[in-house]
Formats: C-alpha cells, structure tokens, sequence
C-alpha cells in the first residue's frame, strides 16, 4: 500500500549550517542514512524538500471559472509543508513507524493512504 | 417450551453476546482481515442464535456454534459482494473460492476457546491512536465488550445514529488506511492507549451516575472493570495496568454509599458499610501485584491514594500526610494542576484549612474547573471566611455540569447563609 507522508514543520526552525561545515555533514548523514535505510527495504518511492514558503505561490480556482494567482501560504501557520515522502509500507503502522524515524526534530508529519495514482507504467489502479 | 427453560436460552444467548462475540469477532478478523465483515457476520449469527435457540435449545458449545454460523455468514457475504471479495482474495486467498472448509479451529471445539492474542489485537486495534478517542471507546465497547450501539449510545446520553455513524467513521478508516490487528513489538505504548480508553470510560460512568439519570441497562464503569481485568489477563506484564485495575476496582467499590435519597454523598460522609469488601480485598491485591513489579507509575499511585481510602474504617483513621506524600509523587510525574488541587485539599485535612488554602491558591489554570471553587469555598468556610466561601461556592455552582454537584454545593452554602 502507498502513503504520502507530509512533512510539516517550523521553517524559522531549520538549521542553516554552511555547506561542507561538520554539522551540515552530520544532519546530510542523517537524511542519507535515512533515505538508504527506506530504499534497501523496498519502501522508497518517491521524495522531496520543498523550497521555503517565501517561494510559494498559490492559484486558487472558483466555481464558474474564475482564478487568482497570489503570494505566499495561503494561511499563516505555525508550521509549514517542508517536504515529502512517497513509501510502500504494508499497513498503517509500517508507515507511522517509518514516519517516527524522519530526522526532523519537531514537526507534525501527516500520514494519507494514496487513494488513486497513475503508476510509471500506465496502470491507474491504486496500490 | 417452558418458562425456565426459555430463561436459560436467554442467559446463554446474553452469556454469547457478551462474552463469546468479541472472540469470534477477533478471530474472523484476523482470518478475513476485514473488520467490518466480521462484525456483520457475527451480528447476523448472534440474530440466528435468537430465533434457532429459542425452538431448538441451546447447543452443547456455544462459543463453537456462534464461531462456525458467524464464518458460514461471512463467507455467504463474501460471495455476494463483488468488492469484498476482490478485498479477501488479497487476504485469504482461500477463502474467495467454493471449496472451503467451514470447520471451526480446533481450539474452539476442544472447548479451550480463548483466543487471547487475538482479542488483544482486536482491542488494540480498537485503541488505535489513530481513531478519534470517542470512536475507541465506542469501538471497543461494540466490539470487545460486545454491546448493542443502542447500549453505548444510551450510556454516553448521546442519539444512536451519533453513536452509530462514530463506529461506522472509524471502521471506514480502519480499511482505508489500512490500520493493521497486530502486535506491535513496543506494547507498553499501545497499552497506554486502551488504559485511556479504559479510564475515559470510567470517568464518564461515574460522572453520568446518578439517582436521577434513567436506568441504564449498561453501566460504563462495571464495563470499565470488565475490560481491565481483561486487559491485564492479555498482558499481564505491565504495571500500570494492575495499577488503573486496582484504582477502578476500589473507587467503584464504594458506589452504592455515594448516593443517598437521591444525594450525592461526599467520601467523609459515606456509611462504609455500604461499601463492596470483596472488590476493596481485590483491588488491595492488584495494587500489590502492580507494586511488586517496580514500574511505578500514575494510575499505580493513583490507586494507592484509593486504598488508603478505601482501607480506612472511618475518615479519621485515613492517613492524610502518606496521602499528601503520595499526591507530591503524583505531581512530579504528571504535573496536571488537578492533581495539585486533590493535594490541596489532603494537605487541608493534614495540615489545616489554611495551609490547604494556601496550597489551592499557589494553583494556576483552573479558573474554569467548578471544582477548584467547590475546594477553594469548603477550605475558606472551615476557616471561618463565610463570606469568601460563598462567593466561591456559588462560582462552583455556576462552572458545574453536574445536576447531583450542584445540589450538594446548593445544601452547602444554605448552611453558610
């Protein structure tokens, strides 16, 4: 089964350690390990850092057609969409077991089965 | 068919209901891997029991009967439902085709039917944490305790179709995302969780008791009980378990001295004679047992303050400063302000009205609790502040939910004015 876990997490809070700096090599470690550990069990499929919010531009769509484009989040929260993960976990509590070990942290990580998606090879079936 | 004999179908049909469903639930469950299914099939067996029973007597095993009628419902369903049964072909491969066997496991015909792992995966999976917490107390008293959604409904005070579309909700969820029955490797955790349930559940039954309440066919705290003694015959590793079984045990030992003529009665006021010794001699022992296993924990401290309660023959032989003691303990753990507001009022009966005064109002953050005020006005009147104290009282009255409460605060302060 697939679930898309979001990462949502306080951007003001990320650490800005310079390239090449040991702590930066530590927290990549980290994420590398991780993202290894998702990939030699087979559960790796998909996943992204988001650009900061301050890149974000929303279009919102209304009934009868009409669309605005503007700056920004559309909601002023505490804690932002920061990244994702796409997995193949066997139920649940696979997947909240791998979202407990994303190294962020603090941050609220939601977990949604993937209801419908295309696959690469064409089939539209859900997982 | 006579009078007693139309008796004994009727206890054997409750006995079926409420103890031999929640296995059979469990069991089709695990075999089927859909909640839902086996729910609905042992409902359909349990209504075939009624009308079969009744003209033909009740089988030799009835655990047995329900078990195999229940799987033969199932997998009738099965068939009729296209969906489902591309579902169970991922599941049970076996199951999808004519050919099965409809035999029940060997365990249940030996007669030792008691599937415990699987009862505890289907009460975990009740407890889940990712259900809303009303829907795990629901879902686990429809599926675990085996009650009707009309029971539950009517003990919660809330409509049946509330009730209802709350368990549908949370079955709904169950399947789509996958919530697994299973034993997860760190049980303590998952445990916390269903003595949440448990203690919620408690909570609710004793707060809704009254002599004023309509009768209720189901009573939430002797399913509370229920439910822990069974947890802690599952699992009987975990502390805090024995810990909140103790604590659930001694406090509703004393439920029949907490009303009387239809008032509610404080504990110092209680005639002890009403209380229930045998269930005060089983808590002592849980507590013991909770005790001797050095995990300590809230709910054990918790019902070491209700043993010493429930220990003392009269409210002047109750150790007050080991209670203050305990509270202190209580707070380093847990830190709630509550429990700062039952320390206060132990401290008041230790130490004097003052000191206890002095304690309640050190308290932030309970403005709202219409017991911070109920404390707070009884603590000033003892110290002979009768106008402080009927001031705070009738805020107590205002913040009260509870109809028995405000009575008792209303008698209080007529003595004070």
């Amino acid at each position: 089964m697939h679930y898309m876990i979001l990462l949502y997490s306080d951007e003001t809070q990320v650490p800005d350690f310079a390239p090449g700096s040991p702590e930066f090599e530590a927290m990549m470690g980290e994420w590398m390990s991780f993202n290894q550990s998702l990939i030699d069990a087979g559960q790796f499929i998909e996943g992204s850092a988001l650009a900061p919010t301050e890149a974000a531009t929303v279009v919102t769509k209304s009934f009868g057609g009409s669309t605005a484009v503007t700056d920004g989040p559309y909601a002023e929260t505490k804690e932002q969409l920061g990244g994702f993960y796409l997995v193949e976990a066997s139920d649940l509590d696979a997947a909240i077991e791998i979202a407990n070990r994303v190294p962020i942290p603090a941050g609220s990580f939601e977990i949604r089965p993937v209801g419908f998606r295309p696959s690469a090879d064409g089939d539209p079936r859900p997982a | 068919m006579t009078n007693g004999a139309a008796d004994e179908v009727d206890c054997a049909l409750h006995h079926l209901a409420r103890e031999d469903a929640g296995r059979v639930v469990a069991l089709l469950t695990r075999r089927f891997g859909d909640l839902d299914l086996a729910d609905d099939s042992v409902q359909d067996a349990l209504i075939e029991a009624t009308q079969v029973w009744r003209v033909k007597g009740t089988p030799s095993n009835p655990a047995a009967w329900l078990h195999q009628v229940a799987r033969r419902k199932a997998i009738d369903r099965l068939r009729r439902d296209d969906v489902r049964r591309r579902r169970i072909a991922a599941n049970a491969p076996d199951l999808a085709e004519p050919s099965t066997d409809v035999r029940a496991p060997s365990l249940i015909e030996d007669g030792g039917f008691d599937p415990g792992d699987e009862r505890l995966r289907l009460l975990l999976l009740c407890c889940h944490p990712a259900l809303e917490l009303d829907a795990q107390v629901a879902l686990t008293l429809r599926l675990v305790s085996g009650l009707k959604t009309e029971e539950i409904a009517s003990a919660f005070l809330v409509p049946t179709p509330t009730l209802a579309q709350r368990i549908s909700r949370a079955k709904r969820k169950i399947r789509s995302a996958n919530i697994p029955m299973s034993l997860p490797t760190s049980l303590d955790d998952r445990l916390g969780a269903v003595r949440t349930v448990v203690y919620l559940m408690f909570n609710e039954g004793y707060l809704t008791r009254s002599p004023t309440a309509p009768a209720q066919s189901v009573d939430l705290c002797d399913e509370a009980v229920r439910l822990m003694r069974l947890v802690v015959r599952l699992a009987p590793e975990h502390a805090e378990s024995h810990g909140l079984l103790a604590l659930v045990l001694l406090t509703n030992a004393r439920r029949d001295a907490r009303f009387v003529d239809g008032r509610l009665v404080l504990l110092d006021d209680q005639d002890r004679s009403l209380w229930k010794y045998d269930e005060i001699v089983a808590g002592n022992a849980s507590v013991r047992t909770a005790m001797a296993m050095m995990q300590p924990g809230p709910f054990q401290l918790q019902s070491v303050i209700a043993s010493h309660h429930s220990n003392a023959r009269n409210p002047a032989e109750t150790d007050w400063s080991k209670i203050v003691e305990l509270y202190d303990q209580l707070w380093s753990m847990t830190a709630s302000p509550i429990v700062a507001l039952n320390r206060a009022a132990a401290v008041a009966m230790a130490n004097g009205p003052r000191l206890g005064l002095a304690a309640v109002d050190a308290i932030e953050g309970l403005d709202d609790y219409h017991l911070f005020h109920a404390t707070r006005g009884e603590l000033l009147a003892r110290a002979g502040d009768h106008e402080a104290a009927i001031a705070a009282l009738k805020r107590a009255t205002e913040a009260s939910p509870n109809e028995s409460e405000r009575l008792l605060l209303a008698e209080r302060l007529a003595r004070l004015t």
